[in-house]
């Protein structure tokens, strides 16, 4: 029988716990909370002992840490048999992580490991009686699903951006370092090479704000007025798979079904025409801007405001008022 | 080489979404379906990756036997046998893991290709958990796969960047859009399809963990505010973003 407690799954990377790690650490505590249970954490990266301690000003009151060279980069085997020591250790009802690239790799290793039922990508997540409750959106965004998962333990990723950052207060938290060496041991599996993306750019799946060109932009070569934007607000570039298809965009960069799932606070579609496919990977955005000089296009149907007009002219209008704005 | 490779259908992409009468899955009524897009890419490497190095490719679908039309395209596609396994009673995707991960203790693989999702229910699940159920190394979102003495290299691309990784066979990989394009099917290969067997199984009892128990259509967006024209909007713009959204 579990105990009442949830482990937070963090992931350390860049010198910091990542950014959904403070968003998984608020709905750790509030269902800790329900369950009437503790809050621990298992932390994995390369230098990640020295912010564990800091985790006790989240509430959590263990942290346990995979902390070893073999964690720099992300290896999947090598995290889900680190955390199965964690788990071992604490015994939660709930096991909670975001579901980023490596949340969603890691979930279902975990989830398989305990024998446990899995609710992937919430939006909303709940301890109904015995039960977890969520909600989760399927078909691109096009309906939401409820799902009731009877039999603890619980594993859940939750959604980046959609949940509120917990808040760090004071306080220290146990720090149990984890001796990774028989899990690097039998991880099969090594990283041969890693190619980190560019440091300096926003990464789109965890920005705030979003700046997305499509075919309205005519030619990679006018992508600059995107970007100018983007770097006035501090944003992520963005594309449509049109612009992407042409070889304008990297794929990195096209949202979408096909693409990446962003739900920014602000997300600017300018030149996109808001195809459904599109709109898939962007909708649940909490502000959008369009930016489109065709009055019927279907992306003002879904923007909270929106600009009829030319990109060529909004765009460096935008960029230099903006750019006065935050002086 | 034996390759098995996993595969579903889903509602096509341009379906048009509704709640059906139980409230827990869509209205089946006009809804056609396709094989998962992810899934074409992961039965393209495995072909590719057949024809590079010898072997058989096996498709495997847990499914109803409405499922045939998809497992033929599979198998027009150049795979070579193919397995059906009815779906325990309301299944997840813990227990499709479940039904899976037998039989392909059975097929005993080199290399498992998936999708890295099924585009319906976007679960993330499956591959993972199938390869954590038979202790074999995993790597999805890949875009770039090869395999040479027995050493497979995959390189996944998220937004961490690229990470290239090495592991001994078996091994699973759950594929990304972008490794490979898929091939085009002809006349000839769905006459060639029609002869190549499928071995159809009785579903495994297997209990599901997870329950839907509701689907909804979001709230819709009421209609935007179109803010004005031009460039004259965009102070106009600005003051709504700070002061209205707050989102400046
Ligand atoms: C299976 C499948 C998956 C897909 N996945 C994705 C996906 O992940 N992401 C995605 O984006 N698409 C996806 N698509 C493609 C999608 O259907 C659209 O084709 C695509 O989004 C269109 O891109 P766009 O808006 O840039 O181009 P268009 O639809 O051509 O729209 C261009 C817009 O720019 C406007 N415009 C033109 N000139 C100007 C100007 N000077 N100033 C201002 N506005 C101007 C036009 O009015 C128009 O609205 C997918 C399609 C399929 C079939
Ligand atoms: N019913 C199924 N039968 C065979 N393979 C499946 C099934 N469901 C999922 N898969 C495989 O798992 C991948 C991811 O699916 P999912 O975890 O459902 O998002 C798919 O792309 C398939 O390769």
């Amino acid at each position: 029988m579990p105990s009442n407690d949830v482990l937070a799954i963090l992931e350390f990377r860049g010198g910091q716990v990542t950014k959904a790690g403070p968003e998984v650490l608020g709905q750790a505590r509030r269902l800790a909370d329900t369950l009437g249970g503790a809050v621990h954490a298992f932390l994995y990266g390369e230098g990640a002992n020295g912010a564990a301690a800091a985790l006790g000003g989240y509430g959590v009151t263990k942290a346990y840490v995979a902390d070893s060279p073999a964690f720099a980069a992300y290896n999947g085997g090598l995290v889900a048999r680190a955390a199965k020591d964690a788990v071992a250790a604490c015994d939660p009802r709930l096991v909670l992580l975001a579901a980023t690239s490596p949340g969603k790799d890691l979930g279902p290793r975990i989830a398989a490991s305990l024998d446990a039922g899995l609710a992937v990508d919430c939006t909303a997540i709940d301890i109904d009686g015995d039960a977890l409750t969520a909600v989760r959106p399927v078909y691109a965004g096009k309906a939401n699903q409820s799902i009731r998962i009877a039999a603890a333990p619980f594993v859940a990723s939750i959604r980046p951006n959609v949940f509120p950052p917990a808040e760090a207060g004071a306080g220290d938290a146990e720090v149990v370092a984890l001796d990774t060496a028989a899990a690097e041991g039998e991880t099969r599996i090594k990283v041969a090479e890693v190619a980190p993306r560019e440091t300096g750019k926003v990464e789109l799946t965890e920005a705030d704000v979003i700046v997305s060109g499509g075919r309205g932009l005519k030619g990679p070569e006018h992508f600059h007025l995107v970007e100018e934007l983007a770097e006035a607000l501090g944003a992520a570039v963005g594309a449509s798979r049109a612009v992407v298809d042409a070889g304008w965009r990297p794929h990195s960069e096209q949202v979408g079904q096909t693409g990446k799932t962003v739900s920014p606070n602000l997300y600017f579609a300018c030149g996109i025409s808001g195809a459904i496919q599109h709109v898939a990977g962007m909708s649940s955005s909490k502000c959008i801007v369009a930016i489109n000089k065709d009055p019927e296009a279907s992306i003002f149907k879904l923007a909270d405001y929106g600009v009829v007009g030319d990109v060529f002219e909004v765009l460096p209008a935008l960029t230099e008022q903006i750019r006065a704005l935050k002086g | 080489m034996k390759i098995a490779v996993c595969v579903r259908r889903t509602p096509s992409t341009e379906t048009k979404i509704g709640i059906g009468g139980d409230g827990r899955s869509i209205d089946p009524s006009g809804v056609s379906y396709i094989l998962n897009p992810y899934d074409e890419f992961a039965i393209e490497e495995a072909v590719r990756t057949k024809e590079a190095h010898g072997g058989e490719v096996v498709a495997i679908t847990v499914d109803g036997a409405d499922a045939s039309k998809d497992i033929k395209k599979a198998l027009a596609m150049g795979v070579d046998t193919a397995i059906r396994i009815d779906p325990p009673a309301d299944a997840d995707s813990a227990a499709i893991a479940g039904a899976l991960a037998e039989a392909l203790r059975d097929v005993g693989p080199d290399i498992v290709f998936c999708g890295k999702m099924a585009v319906d229910e976007q679960d993330f699940q499956v591959p993972l958990r199938v390869a954590t159920m038979l202790e074999m190394p995993a790597v999805t979102f890949v875009t770039k796969f090869e395999v040479n003495d027995g050493t497979a290299r995959a390189t996944a691309e998220t937004e961490l960047g690229q990470t290239v990784y090495e592991s001994p066979l078996p091994v699973l990989v759950a594929v990304e859009k972008g490794i490979n394009e898929p091939r085009k099917t002809g006349i000839k290969d769905i006459m060639a399809a029609k002869k190549k067997p499928l071995d159809e199984r009785a579903a495994p009892a297997i209990a599901a963990k997870v329950a839907v128990t509701k689907l909804e259509l979001p709230p819709e967006k009421q209609g935007g505010k179109i803010v004005g024209e031009g460039v004259d909007a965009v102070p106009e713009l600005l003051r709504l973003l700070r002061e209205e959204a707050k989102a400046l």
